[in-house]
């Protein structure tokens, strides 16, 4: 079925358009100080409220928090989603060093699917349901390849098809998403995210519509694309099991700030933000004593509309004192290398809870 | 897919068969004698009789409707009061109009189908474009246009807007000649002329309804998943909305163009009424005023074949647009 003159497998003809920062200490991703605001009929919500971050090539940043806490957000804004009638971008979203705020629609959509793709939640709904599984792939291929024939576009889907590890590809080609099962579907959906070979995936909540069983999988594909190509891959979830599986660099977000930021290491072995310590703590243990009670954060995310004062997330937190309720905590560091972390709760006290178990922790 | 197709031929088959025996009992389930209206003057019992004899009312019920059928599909015999031998399709004998019903069909059906095939194209092209540019431009001035002219079309009367077309372009601009049908293979200036502004009236009424229906269908479809995925490929607008979002967003106004033409072709009384055209909806009418039970039965039998025809088409339609439609 392949015709002779179908592309080669590996990287297509239009590499990345940025050549490899050298060196490697310029990281492909860079967002500093990004803002997202909707104006709505009730006020305006600030879904993004100056959040920074880098991610270089080849290496994951998990992004965790609840929802609402602006992770979707910031993905699509990295992918220039966000309509502008109805959402402000301000700050800087630096792709491969280009500068994606502002520019014009047509020059971001060149780079979305090719420089930067997204991985989505529910693959059922996220591809087409009256178009072939290939034919989507082909079309992503193709959009950012016009001189691609259409059998050239064919191979190379069938070919990534092969690569995620969709038994008989060249079949299942013609299939339709309804026709797949949920992790072949979160395959292909991986196939198209990767056929133009973009430097920085953006997975949303990836594995959450899988079973756990193909959770694992599907991680370890990407994991293993991600040697193979040094991809730079943002890893949105709510699953802390997952970041700890696959993530290099942890952020933490709450109601549209970073709380926390630093190494997996730093972040799940010794997190210093009380939400953090409510996350970590609300996360079954196989560990651990079976019969200790999960200690659930108390209350609900703050609406975004209406935020409380200083810290937003002092109403649900018992270390709160009268600072976190006047003034906005600032990213600092905290303790060990590039570990930050947005708290009024004094160094010290902080390190002393450290040390106490999670339930058990109490000022004095 | 072609087993998709013979089932639904199936059914549809089946229906038809039910449309004529339904049909065919309207002959004697109506109160009034079928025979008199079929001898208007100078009854007497005699005559009576040999029209009941000519029309071969005394035979069995069954034999009756398959004399009918028989006649659809090869013609027959109908004896020298009835015109004499008539070829298929035929339809029976109209005492009425003193002509076989078939050739008062082949007179009116091409005026109907001139009417509705372009107003159907107009109508569908005018809703379905100002739905989705209404959605794609929600809250604009032109959406609210929009809204406001499919408001227009929804609450206004045919013969209203007809008569309002007619007054404007026909009898004060002078633009337009009056209404009129000429075959297509005379003059298609003249016949397009003449049916201008049936089509207009038409157009504009029915496309509110597709700007509505496909304005919230769209607006549906572009806060679906794919839609942003489509985005995320880097894919066009154009290709995002044109292709992605309207493919899907189009199957519930297919639905209710099957409906909508199929049942205008069996007739479009106000319209052909409004502008003085005399097609199957007229014939209808004017069919069931004067007890003229042969034609009354194949006009219903024709507009049964023509929706049934049109839901055959739009279960087509369905399968070739949704794949998972295929596999029911």
């Amino acid at each position: 079925m392949d015709s002779p003159q179908a592309a080669p497998p590996g990287p297509p003809d239009a590499g990345p358009a940025v050549p490899e920062p050298r060196g490697g200490d310029d990281p492909y991703l860079r967002v500093d100080d990004l803002r997202v605001r909707f104006d709505t009929a009730d006020g305006v919500v600030r879904a993004v409220d100056g959040v920074s971050f880098t991610v270089p090539r080849g290496r994951t940043l998990g992004v965790v928090g609840e929802s609402g806490s602006g992770k979707s957000v910031t993905a699509l804004a990295v992918l220039g989603l966000h309509d502008p009638r109805r959402g402000t971008v301000t700050g800087t979203i630096s792709v491969g060093g280009r500068q994606l705020v502002g520019l014009p629609e047509d020059r971001v959509r060149r780079l979305r699917g090719r420089d930067v793709a997204m991985i989505f939640q529910d693959p059922l709904s996220a591809l087409h349901p009256y178009y072939s599984v290939g034919r989507q792939i082909a079309e992503a291929y193709r959009v950012h390849h016009p001189r691609a024939g259409r059998r050239a576009a064919r191979a190379r889907a069938v070919d990534m098809l092969d690569r995620v590890g969709i038994p008989q590809p060249a079949r299942r080609y013609d299939q339709y998403p309804h026709e797949f099962s949920g992790g072949m579907r979160q395959r292909a959906m991986i196939a198209m995210a990767l056929v133009n070979d973009p430097a920085l995936v953006i997975a949303d909540e990836p594995t959450t519509a899988l079973d756990v069983t193909v959770q694992a999988q599907i991680l370890d594909l990407l994991a293993d694309l991600q040697a193979e190509f040094r991809t730079a891959i943002v890893l949105i979830t709510h699953d802390l099991g997952v970041v700890a599986q696959v993530a290099d660099d942890v952020l933490v977000m709450y109601a549209g700030r970073v709380v926390e930021r630093g190494s997996v290491t730093q972040v799940l072995r010794r997190p210093q933000h009380p939400y953090t310590w409510g996350l970590l703590s609300s996360v079954p243990s196989l560990h651990g004593d079976p019969d200790a009670d999960l200690v659930p954060i108390p209350g609900n995310p703050p609406s975004l509309i209406d935020l409380p004062a200083g810290c937003a997330f002092h109403p649900r937190c018992r270390y709160a004192g009268d600072r976190s309720r006047a003034e906005v905590p600032q990213l600092v560091p905290a303790g060990a290398d590039g570990h930050l972390v947005a708290c009024h709760l004094p160094t010290d006290d902080r390190a002393r809870l450290a040390t106490v178990p999670l339930g058990e922790r109490r000022l004095p | 897919m072609a087993r998709f197709l013979v089932k639904r031929l199936f059914s549809a088959a089946l229906t038809l068969f039910a449309v004529s025996v339904l049909s065919f009992l309207m002959f004697f389930a109506l109160p009034r004698d079928p025979v008199t209206g079929m001898c208007p003057k100078n009854c007497n019992p005699e005559r009576l009789e040999r029209v009941r004899q000519e029309l071969g009312l005394r035979d069995p019920l069954i034999s009756q409707y398959a004399g009918y059928m028989k006649g659809i599909v090869t013609g027959r015999d109908l004896g020298s009061a009835q015109g004499g031998r008539c070829d298929a399709p035929c339809l029976g004998w109209s005492y009425v109009s003193n002509e076989a019903v078939s050739d008062t069909i082949a007179r009116v059906l091409p005026v109907t189908l001139s009417i509705v095939v372009p107003a159907a194209v107009l109508w569908l092209l005018l809703g379905v474009g100002l739905g989705m540019v209404s959605a794609l431009r929600r809250g604009t001035w032109l959406d609210r246009a929009a809204i406001g002219f499919s408001l227009a079309g929804a609450s206004l009367q045919l013969y209203f807007v007809g008569a309002v077309l007619l007054l404007v372009f026909v009898y004060t601009l002078h633009w337009l000649p009056v209404p009129s049908y000429t075959p297509l293979s005379d003059d298609p200036l003249r016949w397009a002329g003449g049916l201008v502004l049936a089509w207009l009236a038409l157009a504009f009424l029915f496309s509110a309804i597709y700007a509505r229906l496909s304005r919230a269908q769209m607006l549906e479809t572009l806060s679906e998943d794919f839609v942003r995925t489509a985005r995320a490929k880097g894919l066009s607008r154009r290709t995002v909305y044109g292709r992605h979002a309207l493919r899907a967003a189009i199957t519930p106004v297919v639905t209710i163009a099957g409906l909508d033409v199929g049942g205008a072709l069996g007739g479009t009384v106000i319209t052909e009424t409004t502008f003085g055209l005399g097609g199957m909806g007229r014939t209808a009418v004017d069919a069931v005023r004067a007890g003229d039970l042969p034609t009354i039965m194949a006009t219903v039998l024709i507009a049964a074949v023509f929706v049934v025809l049109a839901n055959v088409l739009v279960d087509l339609l369905y399968a070739a647009i949704d794949p998972r439609v295929r596999l029911r």
